[in-house]
């Protein structure tokens, strides 16, 4: 198949106008008549939902929770990207696709992120006008914050609280929509298959997780906005539920996968405590403004601090290692995400490593709440010469104002008081960059089948820039696919319901399901899924994780094909299928990422270069840096599964007609 | 740590349910009391039971899915703390721990400690929201909201709708839940056109829905887990009297 990206022809800060006022229109009168399926509530997913319905399009809503407000999204801490230069900083929308581009290691393609850009000021707007409460100054006006891998503050922010508050704003606009009829929302109800007729997206097969009963839905449009498939590597930052089924049975019913191996190491996340652990916590990106990241200088020290016989404040100044400040003082602990988590990795795998496992640096406050925060406020309040004691006070009232509730969570979890102690922090999973193949539209190869936010593969290149999951999953939904839709749904007005009861497709959907529902039962193994959700987990983590090389992915396949082997063998699932069941609906969760993880793999094998989160042992600088090789590596890969272990390589050439593309540097 | 559980079981909406009692061996104090849960569910799988049904999603305190009325307490013994982040240092070995679900007419059972939450979402569709269409807003910095106003909606926008504050009250009443909604949008200058309709939409879907009236008792704002204020009740009575006075409805 020749992949049609469909980016707009001109100047790259025209096309997004040209697009907008080029694209077919569908009438107000024939909307009403087009039915729009949303799979997913989170920020895309919601947004879509709102934006559609108010333009008058009839939307059927369906998540998995008990409500639309549980999506993942909730869980975003740090913020929101966007081009606003209300700082007068320096920032523009130029400079906001520029360091996206660059921060995604050159492999995003120029012209979704410039749109991106253009539209980032809008999303601000919109949300301020929902009545989210960003944090604001003194003056009323909107504050900002500095994230990775930029020089400028362009980061809004609700405490730590953003995603929160931001999918709220989404969900109180989709809320309204229901309230008013134009949206039918299914809460706990799991997207089983996509009904394809004729080479179109013309529905779904969903079912009730309370009742167990299966649905048909019929659609003019399908939009998959079910976010990330993280949760493959069992531990991970991703919620107990995120799953990659929905883009899977997509997958599977011909919508190509891009880039599935770029999967994007969050360094700062609270380290693994035991077996029993079920997920990993996140500590907000927006920390690394204040907190220092660390090790010991000598490996007696973090022998001594893994022994429990030294602290870390026991350890003189002169004796720590500011890696990141020492190995990139231009953007010091600030680095993007791929490379603060690789050289988190590297110390710890050099033997620096400062907790019970060896997998653990420290993000220390000290120093800014007694120097930056401390003085400033001793300055404010005329304290001549003031005590360190004094100096830490004053400041940590301004980190508890700042970080509060992110402190607070550290405190639950581990039982430290990171007022007291650095935090202890390791690299872990938390957002993948890969995702359904989508053109310009968000369209995916699959006619009428669409992928909004995470779910897509579209915006981040090879590493994601923190505070722009946010941004790109509200773009999409608020002001990208409103537009990009009509170009498909202009042509439908003439396609009638389908009728779902009688139609044989739909039937013939529906029966695939339930015969693989009545598999899990038949098996009567002896594992529970969890048992192999680990056991996944693990190969992937070790072998597709933070490092990986040809031999390892080899073995990992094979370990993952027996793992499968095993499983359609051995699992066990508990109870009947026609009851509330959460252990049926983990089993088809896992059985997808028993398929996913491989296809990671082949791709992390295939691509022999290293580039933002995918980093291969075999290519990198002689400082440990990712050697990208733009010569044959500059493309999308683009998967078609032609059997469940058997895929084709599609390829759509990255060209850059703006940025010069270089290797990165942060020094 | 070894622990007794006494976990109220129940296979679907219409069987009455009951206690039954689980030893939990080994327990690390470092697990969450859901990692606790994980650890019995695989052990009755193991054993061919079934496992017990709970909601629970992102663990990290803030999606609102999980629940569980533990030793009496909504979200267990600690403050401000929901149950995916209560850890098992918090308790002791040889404890008895009771495990409920949310019990109030308008959340019913659906299953074990699963229940219906979906009254929540229709007391936000009936009016917790601003009326603004994708596409109409001014620029952000156009409307400058004071820093005092501008917190004190966030902290009652810090809601995460898990419904504790009705599985505190003894009358089962939302009235912390929807106050919180009201008083962030009462509070900022874009909440003030649909100020009035919002509230007495919002107050009265809850009454529909089966909630009960308040009697000050404060245990919806002492068991919140994120310390959502009684303040913002006060707020609403006072939103929802003045709505009324100026004749609204």
């Amino acid at each position: 198949m020749n992949l049609q990206s469909k980016i707009p022809d001109g100047p790259l800060a025209e096309k997004w106008s040209k697009y907008r006022s080029t694209v077919p229109l569908v009438n107000p009168a024939n909307k009403r008549n087009l039915e729009i399926i949303i799979v997913g509530s989170g920020l895309a997913g919601a947004s879509a939902a709102a934006s559609l319905a108010e333009l008058g399009y009839r939307v059927k809503v369906f998540c998995f929770q008990d409500s639309p407000r549980r999506a993942h999204s909730i869980a975003a801490q740090g913020g929101i990207n966007a081009a606003k230069n209300y700082q007068n900083d320096g920032d523009s929308v130029y400079r906001l696709f520029y360091d996206t581009i660059k921060g995604g290691d050159y492999r995003a393609r120029e012209g979704n992120v410039h749109r991106l850009a253009e539209v980032s000021g809008n999303i601000i707007d919109q949300c301020v006008a929902q009545g989210v409460p960003f944090a604001r100054e003194y003056g009323g006006l909107l504050s900002n914050r500095s994230f990775g891998g930029t020089q400028v503050q362009r980061t809004f922010y609700a405490a730590g609280q953003t995603g929160q508050q931001l999918l709220l704003g989404a969900y109180s606009a989709l809320q309204r929509q229901v309230g008013a009829g134009s949206v039918k929302m299914y809460s706990r109800h799991e997207m089983m298959d996509v009904v394809v007729i004729d080479g179109q997206a013309r529905g779904i097969i969903a079912r009730d997780l309370v009742s167990g009963k299966l649905e048909r839905h019929f659609g003019h449009a399908v939009l998959l906005a079910s976010g990330g498939y993280g949760n493959v590597f069992f531990l991970s930052t991703n919620a107990m539920g995120s799953n990659v089924s929905a883009a899977w049975k997509a997958h599977k019913k011909g919508a190509y996968f891009g880039n599935p191996c770029f999967t994007q190491i969050h360094p700062t996340c609270i380290p693994v405590s035991g077996e029993h652990q079920s997920k990993l916590t996140l500590m907000s990106e927006s920390l690394r403004n204040d907190g220092r990241i660390w090790v010991p200088k000598r490996k007696e020290d973090a022998e001594a601090i893994r022994k429990g016989q030294k602290k870390a404040s026991d350890i003189a100044e002169e004796d720590r290692d500011y890696y990141l400040e020492r190995r990139y003082p231009a953007f010091g602990n600030l680095v993007p995400r791929d490379v603060a988590s690789r050289a988190a990795k590297e110390r710890c795998d050099a033997g620096y490593g400062v907790n019970a496992t060896g997998e653990a640096v420290f993000l220390d406050f000290a120093y800014n709440m007694k120097e930056k925060y401390g003085r400033t406020e001793a300055m404010k309040h005329g304290i001549e010469n003031p005590s360190q004691e004094k100096l830490k006070e004053l400041g940590k009232e301004v980190v508890k104002e700042k970080y509060g509730n992110l402190f607070d969570m550290y405190k639950q979890i581990t039982g430290v008081d990171p007022y007291e102690e650095p935090m202890q922090i390791y690299p872990a999973v938390h957002y993948t960059m890969g995702g359904l193949w989508v053109d310009y539209e968000l369209m995916t190869t699959v006619p009428g089948l669409y992928a909004l936010g995470e779910a897509n593969f579209s915006d981040h290149g090879a590493n994601r820039l923190g505070a722009s999951a946010l941004m790109q999953g509200l773009a999409d939904g608020y002001f990208v696919i409103p537009y990009t839709i009509g170009s498909y749904l202009s042509k439908e007005i003439r396609t009638k319901a389908i009728d779902t009861a009688t139609h044989p497709a739909f039937a013939e959907a529906e029966a695939r399901v339930k015969e693989t529902i009545d598999r899990f039962f038949a098996i009567r193994g002896s594992k529970s899924v969890d048992h192999f959700h680990k056991k996944l987990g693990k190969i992937m983590w070790e072998k597709c994780g933070m490092a990986r090389n040809a031999q390892g992915l080899k073995e990992a396949i094979g370990e993952i094909r027996q793992l499968r082997e095993e499983f359609w063998q051995d699992v066990r699932v508990p109870g009947t299928a026609d009851e509330f069941n959460p252990e049926l609906d983990k089993a088809g969760r896992v059985a997808d990422f028993l398929e996913l993880g491989e296809l990671m793999c082949l791709d992390a094998l295939t691509r022999e270069e290293s580039c933002g989160g995918h980093f291969r042992e075999e290519y990198q600088t002689e400082e440990g840096e990712a050697l990208r090789d733009d010569e044959n590596f500059a493309f999308v890969s683009c998967w078609a599964m032609n059997k469940v272990g058997d895929w084709t390589l599609h390829k759509e050439d990255l060209v850059y007609e703006n940025i010069k593309i270089a290797q990165r540097s942060y020094k | 740590m070894n622990l007794t559980l006494k976990v109220w079981r129940q296979k679907n909406a219409n069987d009455k349910g009951k206690f039954v009692n689980y030893n939990v061996k080994d327990v690390s104090e470092d697990m969450s009391f859901l990692e606790m849960f994980d650890v019995l569910n695989e052990e009755l799988i193991s054993k061919g039971e079934e496992p017990i049904a709970f909601d629970h999603d992102c663990r990290e305190g803030i999606c609102g899915m999980c629940s569980m009325y533990i030793n009496g307490h909504p979200h267990g013994p600690l403050q401000a703390v929901t149950t995916c982040q209560l850890h098992m240092r918090s308790f002791k070995d040889g404890d008895t721990i009771t495990v409920e679900p949310w019990r109030a007419k308008a959340f019913p059972v659906i299953k074990d400690l699963t229940v219906d939450r979906t009254a929540f979402d229709k007391i936000i569709a009936a009016g917790g929201y601003i009326s603004v269409n994708t596409g109409n807003a001014q620029d952000a910095n156009a409307l400058p909201v004071s820093k005092e106003d501008a917190d004190a909606a966030f902290a009652a926008a810090a809601c995460i709708g898990c419904g504790a504050c009705v599985a505190a009250c003894v009358n089962s009443s939302a009235m912390l839940f929807v106050s919180a909604k009201v008083a962030q949008l009462a509070l900022l200058p874009q909440g003030q056109p649909e100020r009035e309709e919002r509230v007495q939409n919002m107050v009265h879907t809850m009454d529909e829905a089966g909630f009960g009236n308040c009697t000050n008792t404060g245990a919806c704002s002492f068991e919140c887990p994120k310390s959502i204020s009684l303040e913002n009740i006060a707020m609403m009575n006072r939103e929802f009297l003045k709505a009324g006075l100026a004749g609204k409805k």
